[in-house]
């Protein structure tokens, strides 16, 4: 099994964030994992995305062609990045700020009004991991446990306090 | 042992504090920068020093001279970082100096892109400075090798004495992978009785290029050359990958060599015999992974340039089966469908993909 995941939003929205924690999440639970990011001048302002592949065998070809699953924080992500998603394959877009109006009926679009969603939790920059929870479901190879891991991983031992919002919000996009 | 997820340009980094480097001289270019990051951060920690040249030409004869005395010592850059550094290289060469240089190639030619690339073979693997020399380069394809490779690039420095590339490209350089940290392994390594550090009670030493008469010029260049010749015959290495049934081979190295593995594997499930021969040392140039070629219909090299390891596979092929070429440029790579396709292209098979 291979899961192939695009990320994209606007710089600081936490793309490459999430695409960190997915990674960890699989390589706690013993995955073979890649993380690849955009870089380039580009990176400053504009749009921002990361790939990752998380799989049960040894990641040969880490080029993502077309993906199985993404997660699109902005507009501009979302014309981008519709086209190269497989067919049924999964999209996970912030609705708050982002219209689904295009649509393709051969993949699942999720539409998550996941700014709004953060901002009942008091932070709009947690929109991404509403969406990363949002997917969580979706996913064959790390779960919500996998995720707890990698968060208390990454920013558990330093900031208790975030490892609690960032978790919170994940729970709020997987509906618990 | 448990991994640590890096960059390919941390991993760099680490092995080579853990390899004994002591000394670092650069001048920062993307995508290698991360290299020179890492170590600023972590090598003086270790008892070492990272010092940031006026430019790559003084990097590199920092380097040279750092060498002399027998420390463990590294440069890295990219590919117009590396131009400039390749005098220093062929001094290097010719002093015999021990030296790890990473070359983190990005596009060209000129100022180019930022992207992943790999037209910088022939400058790597012919001799990018003057003079005709030779230098060990080490193509890895994944964080793990570029730790594992590095550690073992100052090894062979030593065994050898002699400037050792690291050819890594900007795709490999800012991709993260999980990386066992494993411990320098044990060498077995010649004493450095050639060192320059002050001569207090032993004979006077000499680390220089220069050959004052054409005869003492001819001399040191058949001891060059018995070198290079020893190291051509005792250091070629390859990953062959279901290679012993092949019916067509792809030749890939680096980024290009992981990419077709996954086009291997397809062609495999569809009851295609596709092999792959991926160089770990691009010089010496594998020949020997070419030596049988019984039932290879055909060649197809994969590079992120005009057609560069192609003449090395082509040379090593000796005209016994076809070999064909396929590449992207510009920082773009190739999807392993892009490479599948190719290959049902030159050589007329169904391929689905």
């Amino acid at each position: 099994m291979m899961d192939k995941i695009l990320l994209a939003g606007f710089g600081g929205q936490g793309v490459m964030f999430i695409g960190k924690i997915l990674t960890y999440a699989g390589m706690l639970d013993g995955r073979e994992v890649c993380w690849i990011p955009s870089y380039g001048p580009e990176m400053r302002g504009g749009t921002a995305n990361c790939s990752v592949v998380i799989s049960d065998e040894e990641i040969h070809s880490p080029v993502i062609e077309y993906a199985d699953f993404a997660i699109v924080l902005n507009q501009p992500s979302y014309d981008k990045f519709l086209p190269r998603v497989k067919p049924g394959g999964v999209l996970v877009a912030n609705s708050s700020i982002v219209s689904t109006a295009g649509k393709r009926d051969d993949i699942e679009i999720i539409a998550v009004p996941a700014g709004d969603m953060a901002n009942e939790l008091g932070n709009v920059s947690l929109a991404n991991m509403v969406c990363l929870g949002a997917l969580l479901p979706k996913l064959t190879m790390v779960d919500l446990a996998s995720v707890e891991k990698a968060v208390s991983a990454v920013v558990g031992k330093k900031k208790p306090e975030l490892y609690e919002l960032n978790l919170a919000a994940v729970r709020k996009g997987l509906g618990k | 042992m448990s991994k640590e997820l890096m960059k390919g340009n941390e991993a760099i980094g680490e092995a080579a504090i853990r390899a004994g480097c002591k000394l670092f001289f650069g001048y920062p270019i993307t995508p290698s920068t991360e290299i020179v990051e890492y170590l600023s951060k972590h090598l003086p920690k270790a008892g070492g020093t990272v010092l940031q040249g006026e430019d790559e030409v003084a990097s590199i004869n920092m380097c040279y001279g750092a060498a002399t005395t027998g420390a463990r010592v590294m440069t890295a850059s990219s590919s117009p970082g590396f131009s400039l550094k390749q005098e220093g290289m062929s001094y290097l060469a010719a002093a015999e100096l021990p030296v790890v240089v990473v070359n983190v190639n990005r596009t060209g030619p000129g100022l180019g892109g930022l992207g992943p690339s790999q037209a910088d073979y022939f400058q790597c693997t012919k001799g990018g400075g003057h003079g005709g020399y030779r230098q060990i380069v080490l193509a890895p394809s994944k964080g793990q090798e570029l730790y594992d490779f590095t550690m073992e690039a100052f090894d062979l420095a030593d065994k050898y004495r002699t400037p050792v590339v690291i050819l890594s490209d900007g795709f490999l350089g800012q991709m993260m992978e999980p990386v066992e940290l494993k411990k320098r392994p044990k060498a077995d390594l010649p004493a450095k009785d050639w060192v320059v550090g002050g001569c207090k009670g032993r004979a006077k030493r000499k680390v220089a290029s220069y050959s004052l008469t054409n005869e003492i010029g001819e001399v040191n260049n058949l001891h060059w050359e018995a070198k290079f010749a020893e190291m051509k015959d005792s250091l070629q290495r390859w990953e062959a990958f279901h290679a012993e049934d092949a019916e067509y081979l792809i030749v890939g190295y680096g980024t290009c060599g992981r990419i077709a593995k996954s086009a291997v594997l397809k062609a495999r499930r569809q009851g295609i015999k596709v092999g792959l021969i991926r160089p770990i040392t691009l010089w010496p140039f594998p020949e020997e992974a070419f030596a049988n070629l019984d039932g290879v219909k055909g060649i197809l090299t994969v590079e992120l340039n005009f057609g560069q390891m192609v003449e090395d596979v082509k040379l090593a092929v000796e005209c016994r089966t076809p070999v064909y070429f396929h590449n992207r440029l510009g920082g773009m790579l190739p999807s392993e469908n892009e490479i599948l396709r190719k290959l049902g292209q030159v050589f007329d098979l169904a391929v689905e993909v």
